[in-house]
């Protein structure tokens, strides 16, 4: 179904948009009875282990299996021989494109292992001891290589290769050059020399953020199995069923068609679910053994080869001029790939600058292979790493202009019509709004006192997109209607795509019963993420909810013998234009029967009208100067939703992103030694934040709504996670008189800094 | 390998025997032999509280204890805090005030706070707080939660 771009309804009187109704699958999961990924058990079921490498860079020599062969117990096992062999080609998989080749040697070392945990053979027994004790028996022979770990070091001319035959791609030009350096792009708008020839200040610095990674709780896990018939069902925890099945069909060789994905409840994704690692590996060991085999990640496996998203070096440097208006910005931004091209400088690029207008910009963006497992997406991927450095400039040059900082992002802000560096002009957006609800807010009109205490604010922008969704939909006789949707629910979205359903069938969210389908029984439908759920597969609930109304008013009109043009749809009740007849959704429900049969609706979306989002963070915060540790006093955020159409849910994403930021910005980081191993693979050591980390995170939500969503709705997901770094950092500025430009700022971080301003014992 | 244990319990106010291996954690015992996968497995080396259970009322992470141990003791599992009545008063306020998200670390959560008002009727946001910091949750940012849990206790206490 066609969808526009100028879709906003402007309705203001909802009935259930905006309410907060118990989530349609919440008694399930308060109760242990909700089925993840790693539930699953199987009459005759296998068990899996892999096998990984110890060394960051190295070339296999031999793999040697007879040993974990011969163990008692064990069924099978499989090394990348026994995956298909690839063309050189780049293929759509529904997550961005990705070199098949590539693909397959990240699941299955081919040749070379690139980073510490690299899977390098799989093993299927009679249970998950044998089988870790098979893995353990399989000798690898390694030649070690030179570990690369920065982007600094990678980008060296004299640096080991990691992939030998990687060229650079420069302006969309391959080079020919062989480098670690995959691709080098550049926006611009503008003339960014003149700009800074016109900027009464500049400032320029540089920041390094650390690689880290999504944290999910839920380990990666899958399982599969390769049916005699060549059917291959996989039962996995996963953002997409449907780009599993298009990986695990190119992995496997075989058509999308014998790939059936069931996917299972999940356990958190934020980007890191999208990607398989297991899925092929289990499928392969179900071929050779008959049976059904699981797989699921350690703790150690997720962290040491899932994951993470890209650490950065970034230069960045604005000017301002005497009116205190941006004239120009530049950014140097280089991003870490991983093991394998495909990096996130390309949407921290899109972000950088963007709650600003700004007339001259350049940015020169770079995705750089380095020994760390390929990076992947994570909340607003590439964007927070991006705030962290032009938001702390922003509060630098305010500071230096004796501006108030949310007074400057007022002036300077991006708004309805103003070009991004990156090409688009934005629609109706609400950057200005939430500029304005911060310094509205009574947390930032309550002044904070104390020593060593400081505040600080910072922007935040992610653009969401929309991509395909489908939904179908079929009305029961007791006036309910059952909901399939094909977008696997991380946080409540089935309820929030419900209620757009029920709104427009004037029926209540708690009379919709969805259910998330496996790639058989749904239209295709990509990954719940890039913020597009609530969005893109809402507005298909939406359209599924229009094709049942029209099929309805269709029956009502034959029932009382009139035109369809003389039968009224409102809050829930067909009536007769001259109002003599009426019939409310239940009972014509409960006449289909005899009016022609069932009633279904279905709609497949693919929506352009994408509305960008913007979130403002205010951060409280106090450093104790002996041990250099941050403490988080207050913090508010505040943020467009556009339309929230799940007010609880929204709040939640705001939360947890600010949580996730907050950990980002003072504690999580990946940490190598110098021969590329991971150092703290586990979760006492990878430190996220506690509960008694945190206080309450105060939402406010802006509602400008999205001109291209029937209901105005923008997605919430990603953008709080964007602000947190950058707001810690100039609250510290604030209260302690540091610049940090290295995240995480950790304890240690913020002595050095202190020292280095103060001198180790001195106070100054 | 030495052979499996017979192990006689509680589970949930019922009386369960199993084998099962020495090497075996109780959380292996519960998900894989006897069907309750309601605990969850997140880490497996007692840092994120996923697979927290009562043991005779003692909040424990089940990855830390092996099945044999389990010989003689009470345990409550996630499966075991509603009733035929309902919902427990934790499990409906983590409804109401949507205090999950993805819901894999809420059956720990619900757990551990359970552990907590069982024996404390009126605890502060600090003391939540404190108690429930073996519990990682990477969704919520832990407000709902903690509100949740202070909502729970003022019912219980009425």
């Amino acid at each position: 179904m066609a969808t526009k771009t100028e879709d906003y309804l402007g309705i203001t009187d909802y009935k259930v948009i905006g309410t907060r109704p118990i989530r349609h699958d919440g008694v399930d999961k308060v109760i242990g009875r909700a089925k993840y990924g790693a539930d699953i058990d199987m009459a005759g079921m296998l068990h899996g282990a892999v096998v990984r490498s110890p060394h960051a860079h190295a070339r296999i020599k031999s793999i040697d299996t007879s040993k974990a062969e011969a163990l008692a117990g064990v069924k099978a096992v499989i090394t990348v021989e026994d995956l298909p062999l690839q063309e050189d080609k780049i293929e759509d998989l529904g997550e961005g494109a990705a070199n098949l080749q590539h693909l397959r040697a990240n699941v299955l070392a081919d040749g070379k292992v690139l980073y510490h945990g690299h899977a390098v053979a799989a093993v299927a027994a009679t249970d998950i001891h044998t089988a870790q004790e098979a893995a353990d028996l399989i000798d690898v022979e390694y030649e070690v290589l030179q570990p690369v770990l920065t982007v600094q070091e990678a980008m060296k001319e004299d640096a080991p290769l990691l992939l030998e035959n990687q060229t650079t791609e420069s302006l969309g030009e391959d080079t020919g050059q062989k480098s670690n350096v995959c691709t080098h792009f550049r926006h611009e708008l503008g003339d960014v020399e003149r700009g800074f020839a016109e900027a009464e200040l500049v400032i320029e610095r540089e920041f390094d953020t650390a690689t880290v990674h999504q944290g999910y709780i839920e380990p990666q896990n899958a399982t599969a199995l390769w049916s005699a018939d060549d059917q291959i069902t996989v039962w996995c925890s996963t953002q997409g069923a449907f780009t599993v099945r298009e990986q695990a069909a190119q992995i496997l060789d075989v058509p999308v068609s014998q790939v059936k994905v069931v996917p299972m409840e999940i356990g958190g994704g934020f980007g890191g679910k999208i990607r398989i690692y297991l899925e092929p590996l289990a499928a392969v060991l179900s071929k050779k053994t008959g049976r059904p085999v699981k797989m699921v990640m350690s703790r150690t496996e997720v962290l040491q080869a899932t994951g993470p998203t890209a650490g950065s070096f970034i230069k960045c440097k604005m000017g301002v001029d005497k009116a205190g208006k941006i004239v120009a910005a530049y950014a140097y931004m280089a991003y870490e790939s991983g093991g394998f091209p495909g990096s996130w400088a390309a949407p921290g690029a899109m972000c950088i600058f963007a709650p600003y207008n700004i007339p001259n910009v350049l940015i020169d963006g770079y995705e750089v292979l380095v020994n760390k497992p390929q990076t992947m997406a994570y909340r607003a991927p590439g964007a927070t790493n991006a705030a962290f450095a032009s938001e702390t400039i922003i509060d630098e040059l305010c500071e230096q202009l004796d501006v108030d900082p949310l007074e400057f992002r007022l002036k300077n802000s991006a708004r309805e019509g103003t070009r991004r560096a990156d090409g688009p002009v934005y629609p109706r957006i609400g950057n200005e709004e939430c500029v304005k609800t911060a310094l509205s807010s009574e947390h930032y009109a309550t002044q904070l006192n104390g020593k060593n205490r400081g505040r600080g604010i910072a922007s935040g922008f992610w653009f969401n997109v929309g991509l395909k969704s489908s939904a179908a939909a079929s009305v029961n006789s007791d006036g309910t209607v059952s909901l399939v949707e094909g977008s696997t629910d991380i946080g409540g979205t089935r309820t929030s795509i419900a209620m757009q359903l029920a709104e427009v069938l004037g029926i209540r969210a708690e009379d919709v019963k969805p259910q998330v389908a496996d790639t058989d029984s749904i239209g295709d439908t990509d990954v719940t993420g890039g913020s597009r759920t609530t969005f893109a597969t809402g507005w298909a609930a939406y359209q599924c909810a229009l094709d049942i109304k029209e099929q309805l008013i269709e029956r009502a009109a034959k029932l009382w013998e009139i035109s369809t043009d003389d039968v009224v749809f409102d809050d829930g009740t067909f009536s007769s234009s001259d109002s003599s007849k009426t019939l409310s959704f239940k009972e014509l429900a409960g006449m289909l029967d005899e009016t022609g049969g069932p009633v279904m609706g279905r709609a497949t979306v693919n929506p352009s009208g994408v509305g960008g989002a913007f979130a403002v963070m205010i951060a409280d915060i106090e450093v104790d100067t002996e041990t250099g540790k941050v403490e988080i006093l207050r913090v508010s955020v505040i943020q467009d939703a556009g339309k929230a159409v799940y007010p609880s849910y929204v709040e939640g994403q705001m939360q947890g992103g600010i949580a996730q930021g907050i950990g980002w910005a003072l504690n999580e980081e990946y940490a190598y030694n110098r021969d590329g191993l991971l150092t703290n693979a586990s979760l006492l050591d990878y430190r996220m934040p506690t509960c008694l980390d945190l206080p309450m995170i105060e939402t406010h939500i802006v509602e400008v709504p999205n001109p291209g969503h029937p209901y105005g709705v923008r997605g919430v997901g990603e953008v709080p996670i964007v602000p947190p770094a950058a707001a810690i950092a100039n609250a510290i500025y604030d209260a302690v008189g540091v610049r940090m430009t290295n995240l995480p700022m950790s304890p240690g971080e913020v002595l050095k800094a202190l020292w280095s301003k103060n001198g180790e014992n001195g106070t100054a | 390998m030495p052979g499996k244990v017979h192990v006689t319990t509680t589970i949930n106010g019922e009386s369960v025997e199993f084998l099962c291996e020495p090497r075996q954690t109780i959380l292996e015992v519960l998900r894989d032999q006897l069907d309750l996968t309601g605990t969850k497995e997140g880490c497996s080396n007692g840092n994120c509280g996923a697979c927290s259970i009562l043991v005779d009322g003692e909040v424990i992470d089940s990855c830390l204890m092996m099945g044999v141990e389990a010989e003689g003791q009470e345990i409550i599992t996630i499966e075991g805090v509603a009733s035929a009545d309902g919902l427990h008063p934790l499990q409906q306020k983590f409804l109401e005030h949507a205090a999950l998200q993805c819901g894999i670390c809420t059956p720990g959560f619900i757990v551990a706070a359970k552990a907590l008002l069982d024996q404390e009727s009126d605890p502060s946001e600090e003391r939540i707080r404190l108690y429930l910091a073996g519990n990682l949750c990477r969704c919520t940012g832990y407000d709902k939660i903690v509100r949740a849990v202070q909502d729970a206790a003022s019912e219980m206490a009425e």
